[in-house]
């Protein structure tokens, strides 16, 4: 069976992108469009990583990844951060909160395709 | 006139005067009331006149006219400054129980026995010869009416001298406390001012209008004699310098003059007495000068080439009309202005050495060797009297050692010149805080020394008594040094040029001395005590003493000097004016203070000081303390009230300080999420543009509609990232207010029909209708024009954003009012909650159904209409009702405010 990738964003068009990537890449891909939703995508099915955004309308990606990792039913979902905010204490945060990695926009989609594969599929 | 007749006369005279003085001790007058009013005091001042006046100005004014004037003008000049200066002495000496100028000048600089010494030195050396004066005056004149000249060891003027010390030893030297005043003596002098006055205003009366048809007969007689016309022009009377020089000097002299500062100081009993004193006795100088001119010119038209001394013309003229009474009446006339003279100067001079030279020696062997209980008063009793004897002696001396060479105004004028060395000293130490001892030392001893080179020595030399070379050739033929011409200045007269030099001297060395040297902490009290004496601290010094001692010590002390009687009294009324301390074995500093000046009147400031310390043990307290009290209590007030005021200012710049910070802060703050916010917003485009850049790039397969989807967004996108950086700059530039903004007179119906057409497209691309509910008129106001239109146009995009495709409708209208218009745009979208019609406004608040698709937009578009509202002074709001969707509308007022235009940035908390 396929691994899952749910990818949490407010924006249409990054959605659209990052879609195509984890599609391309040949894994399932889910969308949320903000914290509520990815929170509810997440107790409908465990995703196997989550492709989170920070700014987001209502609850914010820090509140969702804290929410998934507080849960122990959900501890073996990988969380890579996707964030606009790049500044030092932004990723200090992500880290403490328990995401796995920190990516910032704009991003290069080789790198965020390799971290998906990485985390994904360790080495044996 | 017979030696005997003459004698008893002036012995009649002299009983006359004791008798007086006698009457006036017991406070009764001929009129039975005390003799102490402003009249008797005013006369004594004219004590001032003595021999010099009543023979000499006679004398001088036979040969250099009205040259005897300054010597009166300078005291009259000085009388208009007597309240201030005089009435300044008076209560300085009633404070520090002053009894003589040498006391006064130590008691100024610290209580100093070596300035108080040096003070009564120079007064002897310089007051000598003027006693000697007025003996030779009594004699020559005594002698000029018998007929009669002794050669022997003891002549006329031995025994004039010998009288006149047992009557100066009757009026001054009977009792000890020497500050209490003689009124007996005062009374004495005035009656012998009123003689002399009497006797001078006779005699020139006979002179002029007996002897002569008045002054017109006089002045004519005298005219048509060339020799003696000269008397009348200014030519014949000396240059100016000499003039000024002498009117200065004889200001000097009115004040510096022991037996002046006698009377007016040490005998004033009242204060007040000084004003009336301030015009009666230039009055009295007026009156004695009047006959001066008209007695020198009938003296030299009767005695043209006979040899006869112009100093005798007040008693030779009487006499060569054999006018026996009125030349007696001259005689006594001359006789009571030397007794006069010489019994108030004897006095003062006997009080200076006993409290300076005779008691500091005696003192101290006294404390050393003697700590018994014999009472001293008797010895400082004997002391003055024998000052007295040793005086008017020395006096004698000085006159058979000089002999004739003399004038006298030219003995008067040399003591003038001493005593006048006093003046800055005393004058300075009243009026200049900072002159110190070391000081008035360099300044006195200096002035003295060039008084005693430049006039002493000379006179001296001119007797026979020292060789005269030096005068002539200068010492060891040192031109430059002759006494006469010091450093090459010839041409002057002796006292002028004297007066000059020494006067140079003292005041350099008073002044430059005090700036370079410390004042000790009594200096400094006693210093501030004199310039201060007006607002004098009140408790005078004693609360600058700390320390000890029993009343019973203290009076025991007492009374040694001023007898046991007179001590009791003294501290029984002490005791009975002020709160007597608790304990009566320990004296207050105040007692210790009295103490002292009860002391002072008997054997002067300095010694009581001494005296007084060797029982009270204790000690002034330190400079710097008596700084802090006396200098500083002023300023410190002054410095407190300045610090009060800076920590005002201060806390209140503190406060300002901090607003500002706060307000910085805050703006840093709203700065940092403004950029991080931009940046954010700047980041999401790009990284559509850049995924999809890359997704393209990586893989060339995707097919073409993909590929045209995903080329579409990368367009779209880079378009909102140029609308983005576009917007940004706007709005910072209407908040940094750097645009300028274009106001001209508008017909906004026009302009708002090109708005609404410029945004046609969007409303067709989305079938959203557009209703124009426009005024028919055009409507006038002065706006910018571009900055209306884009408000009107983002409102409209919005508008249209939020409207559901097909079924949207979006009305716009404009409304003309009497103080403005109104724009308002409604649309039939979801419309906003209540909660964010407050914050629409806000950067980059966007209120959108997160659900369906994000609003395109900035966030940004009504925070730039809003700012350009407000620069156009008007308003701009939201309103929602729930569904009904939203109306925004904005007002502007017909004319614009300043306050509100081109006020700067209105920011989103504004």
């Amino acid at each position: 069976m396929a691994r899952s990738v749910l990818i949490v964003d407010d924006e249409p068009n990054i959605v659209i992108s990052l879609e195509f990537l984890v599609r391309q890449a040949g894994y399932e891909s889910r969308i949320a469009r903000d914290g509520d939703a990815a929170l509810a995508a997440v107790a409908e099915r465990l995703p196997d990583l989550i492709l989170l955004d920070v700014m987001m309308p209502k609850r914010d990606g820090y509140d969702v990844c804290q929410t998934i990792r507080a849960n122990p039913a959900w501890a073996g979902v990988r969380i890579i951060m996707l964030t606009a905010r790049g500044r030092e204490i932004d990723r200090e945060k992500g880290f403490a909160l328990g995401v796995d990695d920190y990516v910032t926009k704009p991003f290069s989609t080789r790198e965020v395709v390799e971290l998906i594969k990485h985390y994904l599929e360790p080495a044996p | 006139m017979s030696t005997g007749a003459l004698a008893l006369v002036s012995l009649l005279y002299l009983l006359v005067l004791f008798a007086i003085a006698y009457g006036g001790d017991r406070r009764v007058g001929l009129t039975g009331r005390p003799l102490s009013g402003p009249w008797i005091y005013s006369l004594s001042l004219a004590v001032y006149c003595t021999s010099w006046t009543f023979f000499g100005s006679v004398g001088l004014a036979s040969s250099r006219g009205l040259m005897f004037l300054p010597i009166y003008l300078g005291p009259t000049l000085m009388a208009a400054l007597w309240p201030m200066v005089v009435g300044k002495m008076i209560r300085i000496g009633r404070a520090e129980r002053i009894t003589s100028i040498a006391d006064f000048i130590s008691s100024r600089y610290g209580k100093s026995h070596s300035v108080g010494a040096l003070v009564t030195g120079i007064a002897i050396i310089g007051i000598v010869p003027y006693i000697s004066l007025q003996l030779k005056a009594v004699s020559d004149t005594f002698e000029l009416l018998t007929h009669e000249t002794t050669a022997n060891l003891f002549d006329t003027a031995f025994y004039v001298t010998v009288i006149l010390a047992a009557f100066s030893i009757l009026f001054g030297a009977r009792h000890i406390d020497a500050s209490e005043h003689h009124r007996g003596m005062v009374s004495a002098i005035a009656f012998e001012s009123v003689v002399k006055l009497a006797a001078f205003l006779l005699v020139g009366g006979l002179v002029t209008y007996s002897f002569h048809d008045g002054f017109g007969d006089l002045f004519a007689q005298a005219a048509a004699r060339p020799d003696i016309a000269q008397l009348f022009t200014f030519a014949g009377s000396g240059d100016y310098g000499t003039w000024i020089s002498l009117t200065l000097l004889s200001m000097m002299a009115i004040i510096c003059l022991p037996r002046q500062f006698q009377v007016a100081v040490v005998e004033n009993v009242d204060e007040a007495h000084v004003r009336r004193a301030a015009w009666l006795f230039p009055l009295y100088l007026i009156l004695i000068n009047l006959f001066v001119l008209p007695i020198a010119l009938a003296g030299r038209l009767a005695f043209a080439d006979q040899g006869v001394d112009p100093d005798t013309f007040v008693l030779a003229l009487p006499l060569a009309k054999d006018s026996a009474v009125f030349a007696t009446i001259a005689f006594l006339g001359g006789l009571s202005a030397a007794t006069g003279m010489v019994i108030v100067e004897t006095i003062a001079l006997a009080t200076m050495f006993s409290n300076y030279i005779a008691m500091p020696l005696l003192v101290r062997g006294y404390l050393a060797f003697a700590p018994g209980r014999d009472s001293l008063s008797g010895v400082v009793l004997a002391i003055r009297r024998l000052a007295i004897v040793g005086f008017l002696l020395l006096g004698y001396l000085y006159a058979r050692l000089t002999g004739e060479n003399f004038t006298l105004v030219g003995i008067g004028l040399m003591s003038f010149t001493a005593v006048a060395q006093f003046a800055p000293v005393l004058l300075g130490g009243l009026f200049w805080r900072g002159g110190s001892k070391a000081g008035a030392l360099a300044g006195l001893a200096a002035g003295f020394l060039l008084w005693a080179y430049t006039l002493f020595l000379p006179s001296l030399a001119r007797s026979g008594v020292l060789p005269s070379s030096f005068t002539e050739w200068g010492p060891f033929g040192m031109a430059l040094l002759k006494p006469g011409a010091l450093f090459g200045l010839a041409g002057m007269e002796a006292v002028p040029h004297a007066l000059m030099w020494s006067m140079i001297a003292n005041i350099g060395c008073y002044v430059l001395v005090s700036l370079i040297s410390e004042q000790s902490a009594i200096e400094r009290i006693q210093a501030s005590q004199f310039v201060d004496s007006f607002n004098a601290v009140p408790g005078g010094t004693s609360q600058f003493w700390r320390g000890n001692a029993t009343i019973s010590d203290l009076q025991a002390l007492a009374a040694r000097f001023v007898g046991a009687e007179h001590a009791e009294a003294a501290f029984r009324g002490f005791s009975q004016t002020r709160r007597i301390s608790p304990n009566p074995d320990e004296a207050n500093p105040e007692l210790v203070e009295f103490t002292e000046r009860l002391l002072a009147g008997a054997i002067g400031t300095a010694t009581a000081r001494v005296v007084v310390a060797s029982v009270a043990k204790g000690e002034i307290v330190s400079l710097h303390e008596v700084m802090d009290i006396l200098d500083e209590n002023s300023q410190v007030i002054a410095y407190s009230h300045k610090l009060e005021q800076k920590s005002k200012e201060l806390e209140t710049t503190t406060a300002e300080l901090r607003a500002a910070y706060e307000k910085l802060s805050d703006l840093s703050r709203l700065k940092d999420e403004f950029i991080a916010t931009v940046t954010h917003e700047l980041r999401t485009p790009l990284t559509s543009i850049r995924s999809f850049s890359e997704i393209l790039f990586d893989n060339p397969q995707v097919d073409l509609s993909q590929r045209q989807e995903f080329l579409g967004i990368v367009i779209k996108e880079s378009e909102r990232l140029t609308r983005l950086i576009n917007q940004v700059l706007d709005l910072a530039k209407l908040e940094a207010d750097t645009d300028t903004w274009d106001l001209v007179d508008s017909d906004l119906v026009q302009v708002m029909e090109d708005a609404a057409s410029s945004v046609g497209q969007l409303f067709k691309d989305k079938g959203v209708a557009l209703d124009l509910d426009l005024p028919a008129q055009p409507v006038h106001l002065e706006t910018d024009r571009d900055r209306f239109s884009q408000v009107v146009i983002n409102l409209l995009s919005n508008a249209v954003k939020f409207c559901d495709p097909q079924t949207g409708r979006v009305q716009v209208s404009l409304r003309d009012q009497a103080d403005g218009i109104t724009v308002s745009v409604r649309d039939n979208g979801p419309g906003i909650p209540d909660w964010a019609c407050e914050k629409v406004f806000d950067k980059f608040q966007q209120v959108g159904d997160t659900m369906t698709s994000k609003p395109a937009g900035t966030g940004l578009g009504l925070t730039i209409s809003r700012n350009i509202v407000s620069h156009l002074g008007g308003r701009i709001w939201v309103e929602s009702p729930p569904g009904q969707g939203a109306m925004f509308a904005f007002f502007l007022p017909r004319i614009p405010s300043d306050g509100n235009l081109g006020a700067g940035s209105i920011g989103p908390d504004h």
